[in-house]
């Protein structure tokens, strides 16, 4: 068996029920895993919700997480994949001195090639957001760094998978 | 006339009626067939036994000592019955004393449902008299939990419960009722869950994985089979039964799979695990092919699992889907109730004898008789074994008992050495290792069987954990048989000590009541054997006593259970001595 971390995306269909988070994460924390980045919304069904998480693990471990993942009564369907197999994208929001971005020429031109996107200005800070891959977001996040910044935060990974995740299949097999 | 009675009833339950959260509480078990409960009451479950006094008639709720009691009781009637075991406490302490019971039941795949009231919904959260979050804190420990903070929800969530619980395998599950939610009144309907549809309580079984087994076991020279409660709980001991017959291969068990077959049946070569028999232990790194069946490959049966069958194609039968390649890499998994399973393998299967391979267990076993067996049932030392007990209790019992044990030395010698005839017989706290669950487990199932013998034997350790529960035993007037086999120490860990900790002796010697003395102060007929010839009548006066009866046998203080398979050593490296 594989004894190589790697990082994972767990994609999971749930039912929408108040302490599936608490079940979820406990799943992870149990196993002295540390969950990089956890984001939950609704899905394409209606009244299904998206879980989709982040580790960075073996793939044994990985399928016996997902295993147990499945097991609990509210998950529909739960799934892993590799950075090569999704489409995924981080966001993040800089709040930085609005003095910097008259006085620093260079801000501008980070702004620029960053394709980052200036939310608002008023007197006193700017409000800056960037989607796109850690990496990215970290390079923007080392390039501003230098100048001071007020405020970072990022958002959890939101991914779509590139292989079909047959969810509305096995929600309408119940039906029958 | 009956007919029409019994159309009037159907009409009856699908009309509403406008009742309070706590009739409907009742009500709701009523409709899943539940005669007694287990409990204790308090501020915010109050509305509900209010409820209970008006439907004693209907159903028994009984009073146990403590908390932790009325679980391991519904623990137990669930195990003796295969019903799911209920149980009601009130909020804050009463609700975090059930979390030991909820958490066994969980790793040994007991139906539950247990019942807590919570503070009114507009406490919630602001540190309430008797408040404690007990969703949050039976999370890890139960298979589903709810809170219900609208009596409209509670027929709904009830179902769902009774549901889960007892569909696909099994486990405990905790719903939270508000105070409020069981005074406001609503319009009531019960309708049992048929389904949910995030929920497959049983996977379905590939046919190409049956005949890939069925291919393994046909050409296998040395094939052992390791069952587990899968089999009980799937209802499985026929089909069991009629494969092992008809492929003559050698079975052996873990400790919640004792009894699906008899123990003397010729193909049961006994227990696996850390204080399992020789043969089986040693075979199972000798074996071709390893068939498991209902069993979850825990650490105490399989030692250190990089030595563990590696020679051998291994076949798991389960239906849980995450035991798959949890502990043990398999070549083939049959995912579905073994029920089903065994049942469509057996037209796939050869028959055979497998003579050579069975004698090498009968040889083995000659091994372990002469250096450990013969010395625990038939001792020429004077002092008294816990072996011997056992087979006296086999022996006045004829093996058609329920022994319901506790945890430590004891159980390890109550599981090697009952003799159980009868499928469900062997009610331990496996999994968890819940020292205390003896006792009140054992007044759950003998309520749950009246008419089976109730044996529960435990130390004086694990005794002194629950003890309490005589009073429940007292008031009911449960017939259950108490047998106490007291060595003054915490008799496992002592062993440990003295094998792995050079015999420093920390904390585990017991300086004891005087016990017979305490059953009698509940009234219950009790006494204690020092000597031998002792033993005899004494069992026999327990067995023939109607009510319950108390018996305490001072066993040798320094006795150890052998075989055993020390933690991280293989399961061919078990020691005699």
């Amino acid at each position: 068996m594989s004894t190589e971390i790697i990082q994972y995306t767990v994609s999971i269909y749930t039912e929408n029920n108040i302490g599936l988070l608490n079940r979820i994460s406990a799943i992870f924390q149990r196993r002295h895993m540390n969950i990089e980045s956890l984001n939950t919304s609704v899905s394409e069904i209606e009244g299904v919700s998206r879980f989709t998480i982040v580790v960075n693990i073996t793939e044994p471990q990985m399928k016996k997480i997902i295993g147990q993942i499945e097991k609990q009564v509210e998950v529909i369907k739960a799934y892993y994949h590799t950075e090569e197999e999704i489409i995924y994208q981080e966001s993040c929001l800089f709040k930085i001195k609005s003095e910097l971005l008259f006085e620093e020429r260079q801000i501008q031109n980070i702004i620029k090639e960053s394709h980052a996107r200036i939310v608002t200005v008023n007197k006193e800070f700017f409000v800056l957001e960037k989607s796109g891959k850690k990496e990215e977001i970290e390079l923007l996040h080392r390039e501003l760094s230098v100048f001071g910044i007020m405020q970072f935060t990022r958002s959890g990974r939101v991914s779509v998978s590139k292989e079909e995740m047959k969810i509305s299949t096995m929600l309408q097999a119940f039906q029958h | 006339m009956e007919v029409k009675t019994a159309k009037k009833e159907t009409q009856k339950t699908q009309t509403t009626e406008r009742i309070s959260g706590s009739e409907a509480i009742i009500k709701c078990l009523l409709a899943e067939g539940v005669d007694i409960l287990y409990g204790y009451p308090g501020g915010a479950i109050m509305p509900v036994y209010d409820e209970l006094y008006k439907y004693q008639d209907k159903i028994h709720h009984v009073l146990t000592r403590h908390e932790q009691g009325a679980t391991h009781a519904a623990q137990g009637y669930a195990r003796i019955s295969g019903k799911v075991g209920v149980c009601m406490a009130t909020s804050g302490p009463g609700a975090t004393n059930l979390v030991t019971g909820i958490a066994d039941a969980q790793i040994d795949s007991t139906p539950m449902v247990c019942i807590t009231g919570q503070v009114g919904s507009h406490l919630l959260g602001s540190d309430a008299f008797q408040e404690t979050d007990i969703v949050g804190i039976s999370t890890p420990v139960t298979k589903w939990n709810c809170q219900i903070t609208k009596a409209s929800q509670i027929p709904e969530v009830l179902a769902k419960a009774f549901y889960i619980a007892k569909s696909g395998r099994p486990g405990p599950v905790l719903v939270d009722i508000t105070k409020d939610a069981q005074f406001e009144e609503f319009d009531f309907k019960y309708k049992k869950c048929t389904g949910i549809r995030s929920y497959k309580p049983i996977p379905a079984t590939d046919a190409n994985t049956l005949t890939a087994a069925a291919e393994l076991i046909n050409n296998a020279k040395k094939p052992l089979i390791v069952w587990g409660q899968g089999v009980i709980l799937g209802k499985a001991e026929e089909e069991f039964k009629a494969l092992i017959e008809k492929a003559g291969i050698p079975s052996a068990w873990t400790i919640l799979g004792a009894s699906a077959i008899p123990t003397s049946h010729p193909l049961n070569v006994g227990m696996v695990g850390m204080h399992g028999n020789y043969a089986p232990n040693v075979l199972t790194n000798e074996c071709d092919v390893l068939i498991a069946i209902g069993m979850r490959f825990d650490d105490r049966v399989t030692g250190n699992l990089a030595t563990y069958a590696k020679q051998a194609k291994v076949i798991h039968f389960d239906i849980d889907p995450a035991e798959i390649d949890k502990n043990v890499k398999t070549d083939v998994a049959v995912l579905g109730n073994a029920k089903e399973s065994l049942a469509s393998l057996l037209p796939l299967i050869n028959a055979n004898a497998h003579n050579d391979w069975h004698q090498k267990f009968k040889d083995l076993y000659k091994i372990e008789y002469e250096k450990v067996i013969k010395n625990d049932l038939h001792p020429t030392k004077e002092g008294l074994t816990m072996g011997e007990v056992l087979n006296e209790i086999n022996l006045q019992t004829k093996g058609e008992a329920a022994v319901v044990s506790d945890v430590g030395q004891h159980q390890m010698i109550a599981c090697r050495y009952a003799d159980f005839n009868v499928s469900k017989s062997n009610i331990t706290s496996g999994g968890l290792g819940t020292m205390g669950f003896a006792l009140p487990a054992a007044i759950g199932a003998k309520m749950a069987a009246p008419d089976r013998e109730v044996v529960m034997i435990a130390g004086d350790g694990g005794y002194q954990m629950t003890i309490q529960e005589l009073g429940t035993i007292f008031q009911q007037r449960v017939p259950v048989k108490i047998v106490v086999l007291n060595n003054e120490f915490l008799g496992m860990v002592r062993q440990w000590q003295q094998l792995f900790f050079d015999k420093r002796y920390a904390s585990t010697e017991m300086t004891n009541p005087d016990f017979v003395a305490i059953a009698k102060g509940y009234h219950i007929d009790a006494k204690k054997v020092t000597d031998r010839k002792d033993l005899k009548a004494a069992v026999k006066e327990m067995i023939d006593c109607e009510g319950p009866y108390f018996l305490e046998v001072r066993v040798e203080k320094e006795d150890n259970v052998f075989p055993m398979i020390p933690t991280g050593a293989s399961v061919s490296d078990v020691r005699l001595e």
